[in-house]
């Protein structure tokens, strides 16, 4: 789960973390008023989505008085934002963050990730900041420090230290980097983080270290014991059919491609996604219907492809192992009655009772394509939505 | 012979009166020599109980001292399962198989950091477990797919498992054992972990290896392969179509930072002399190919 900015840095303020002093805003009238109430001559109007780049997309701006904060706050707000996170058509703005100005002389980078290899959680820091660290990887990968936290014991303050001078912190700002550092090792923690990034950590002329920007996310699993953070999620900022389809336990990742599949199991939805390439065609999304593939479930699941205005045709691929394939095809038929499903069906039944499953599918009389195996099932698909011939000989590579 | 499990392996299961533990203990007890292999379950409100005749102990380590159990299986829910896993490690048990998805990563980050030093394996947690064909179930595959033999399979995913050992099995090719180490990014026994067993187990010809998208897991098992194996690998790699940044079902199958993609695994399997296919439904002969 993500979280806006401005959220990311109530935590951090929690876990004693220095950030610029600032307000949300949902209004051009309460974007001045965060303004006047914080003060001063500088102030930063920051447009508030859960995707990166916004500084280059537009969404950032400086104003150097009341008036300038109106303006950009009516400028940003309601804007399609447009990054290289959120896709061409962008994402619409509806919150601020109203921020007091900073008087930056470093910018640096530093962020936690689980690293999967050693299962602890790794510490990258470089001197790179305000910068996009995947090209720092690339170009100068010496640039960037790794540090690889022992769970029992935690980020060491020497750590730290160390971490701070490698990355520029001078000297006397480096007990400030360490009640930054420590407090995101401790936020990450204790909050069930899989991300935290801030880019950048700014050094201020007064030797003050800042964390400007605050990026968040959270390991949905852990969810349950922190219902604080489940309350700060924006339902506006995530994929309506993803939100859909959670509420019925369905696993939906939407795609480009204009064939819709249904499949049980993450590992076999990805791979019937890429014989759907495979023979020519694109999907249209990631679904995976899980181990209970209730009637309701399916028809759920067919609602939210069809909902989708691309999908051009429908590939169900199951393999029956616990679930038994003739309580699937009764759910397909369910699904495809309520749905009045008028784009091509393939099905693919492998397992527990296939050929009941079959015989249930073929004697319901609906005009649903009946495949062999994946490949088969594929081609099948794919020549129903173009309309012509696929060959298996010429498309398929073993 | 075969890896991790056999006939003679006496199986503890946590989480043996919930309704999925008591689903899938009937499952595994009715297939091959089950019947005398789940030996106990544990509860620790229900100790002296029984389900369906397998005593219920308060505590791993009284159920491994009366039983002589060597593994366990949990079916514990997310919150408690990491701590079931501590347990089971603290009582010495040799073969954990954890089912359970959706534990907090963070649980899971403490309990592999208890784990260093201690003998314990553990299998998952986020799979389907591991079977030897004719001889003992422990987890949630179906068994009637499987057939006994000499191919091994090693694979991240619980249906697209299936899916391979269904192949194999339409082509008359058994399974020596057939192991599911889970989807999930902190877990226990990798690809390559497994693909040394398999290269020991003189009942295995060859194997396959299925994996998908996030961390490098198959490229690290693909290179020891390069050296060390034996016996000839083929494989498929899930994901050529995922999108970055996105968790397609499984927790750890995520491409992230650019990396973990399925081409980059693909490349590194093939650079390594493991054969693989972009077509799922090929891996089967694929396997028959270079046997």
């Amino acid at each position: 789960m993500k979280i806006h900015e401005y959220q990311g840095k109530e935590i951090f303020r929690r876990f004693g973390m220095t950030t610029p002093r600032g307000i949300p805003a949902f209004s051009v009238d309460e974007a001045v008023a965060a303004a006047e109430s914080l003060g001063g001559e500088v102030w930063v109007v920051k447009a508030q989505i859960h995707a990166g780049g916004r500084g280059k997309g537009g969404g950032v701006k400086v104003a150097r008085s009341v008036g300038e904060v109106r303006e950009q706050a009516g400028k940003i707000l309601g804007m399609q934002l447009v990054t290289h996170q959120t896709g061409p058509a962008g994402q619409k703005v509806r919150r601020l963050l109203i921020e007091e100005g900073a008087d930056i002389q470093k910018e640096l980078y530093v962020a936690m990730i689980v690293d999967r290899g050693t299962q602890r959680v790794c510490l990258m820091a470089s001197s790179e900041g305000g910068m996009d660290i995947e090209a720092v990887a690339a170009e100068t990968p010496e640039k960037i420090h790794r540090l690889f936290i022992d769970p029992g014991k935690g980020l060491e303050d020497e750590q730290a230290d160390d971490i701070a001078r490698k990355i520029g912190v001078p000297a006397g700002s480096v007990p400030q980097a360490r009640a930054i550092l420590e407090g995101l090792y401790r936020a990450f923690d204790e909050t069930d983080a899989s991300l935290a990034e801030i880019n950048p950590l700014v050094v201020t002329g007064d030797g003050r270290v800042i964390a400007l920007d605050a990026k968040l996310n959270f390991d949905s699993n852990a969810l349950f014991r922190h219902p604080d953070i489940v309350e700060m999620r924006d339902l506006d900022e995530e994929d309506p059919a993803e939100i859909a389809a959670s509420k019925f336990d369905l696993s939906y990742i939407s795609l480009d491609g204009n064939i819709g599949c249904l499949v049980n199991g993450a590992g076999l939805a990805m791979a019937t996604m890429d014989t759907i390439k495979l023979f020519g065609a694109e999907p249209a999304n990631f679904l995976d219907v899980g181990g209970g593939a209730t009637a309701e479930k399916v028809t759920e699941a067919f609602k939210i492809m069809l909902g989708n205005p691309k999908v051009k045709g429908i590939l169900v691929n199951i393999f029956g192992g616990i679930m038994r394939c003739d309580t699937i095809a009764n759910g397909i038929i369910a699904a495809a009655r309520e749905t009045q499903i008028q784009v091509p069906l393939v099905v693919r039944m492998k397992g527990t009772n296939e050929e009941l499953g079959r015989k249930i599918l073929a004697d319901s009389g609906l005009p649903i394509i009946s495949a062999d195996n994946m490949a088969d099932a594929a081609q099948k698909i794919v020549s129903a939505v173009d309309g012509n011939d696929v060959s298996p000989k010429s498309r398929a590579r073993a | 012979m075969s890896i991790l499990i056999d006939r003679n392996t006496k199986v503890i299961t946590q989480g043996i009166t919930g309704k999925t533990g008591q689903f899938h203990t009937r499952m595994c007890r009715d297939y091959a020599n089950g019947r005398n292999a789940f030996v106990a379950g544990v509860n620790p409100k229900k100790p002296g109980e029984d389900f369906e005749g397998i005593p219920i102990y308060a505590t791993v380590k009284e159920a491994k001292e009366a039983t002589g159990a060597t593994v366990s299986v949990i079916y514990v829910p997310p919150p408690f399962a990491a701590a079931a896993i501590d347990e089971a490690v603290d009582a010495g048990i040799e073969l954990v198989v954890c089912i359970t998805e959706g534990i907090p990563v963070r649980d899971m980050i403490r309990t592999r950091f208890r784990m260093q030093g201690k003998p314990t394996l553990l299998l998952g947690p986020n799979c389907p477990g591991v079977i030897t064909p004719d001889e003992l179930k422990i987890g949630i595959m179906p068994g009637h797919i499987h057939r006994k033999g000499r191919i091994g399979v090693i694979s991240r995913s619980g249906t697209l498992t299936y899916e391979a050992v269904g192949q194999l099995t339409d082509l008359g090719l058994g399974q020596s054992s057939a192991v599911g180490i889970g989807g999930d990014p902190v877990n226990g026994l990798k690809h390559i972990d497994v693909l040394k067993l398999f290269n020991d187990d003189p009942e295995t010809d060859a194997v396959i290896m299925i994996g998908e998208i996030g961390g490098t897991d198959e490229e690290t098992a693909a290179r020891w392969a390069k050296d060390n194996m034996k016996k000839p690998v083929v494989g498929f790699i899930a994901g050529v179509t995922a999108p970055a940044g996105k968790r397609m079902g499984h927790a750890g199958a995520i491409i992230s930072g650019g990396k973990g993609t399925a081409q980059e695994k693909l490349a590194a399997m093939e650079e390594c002399g493991i054969r693989v296919t972009r077509n799922p439904a090929e891996m089967g002969k694929l396997l028959q190919s270079v046997l």
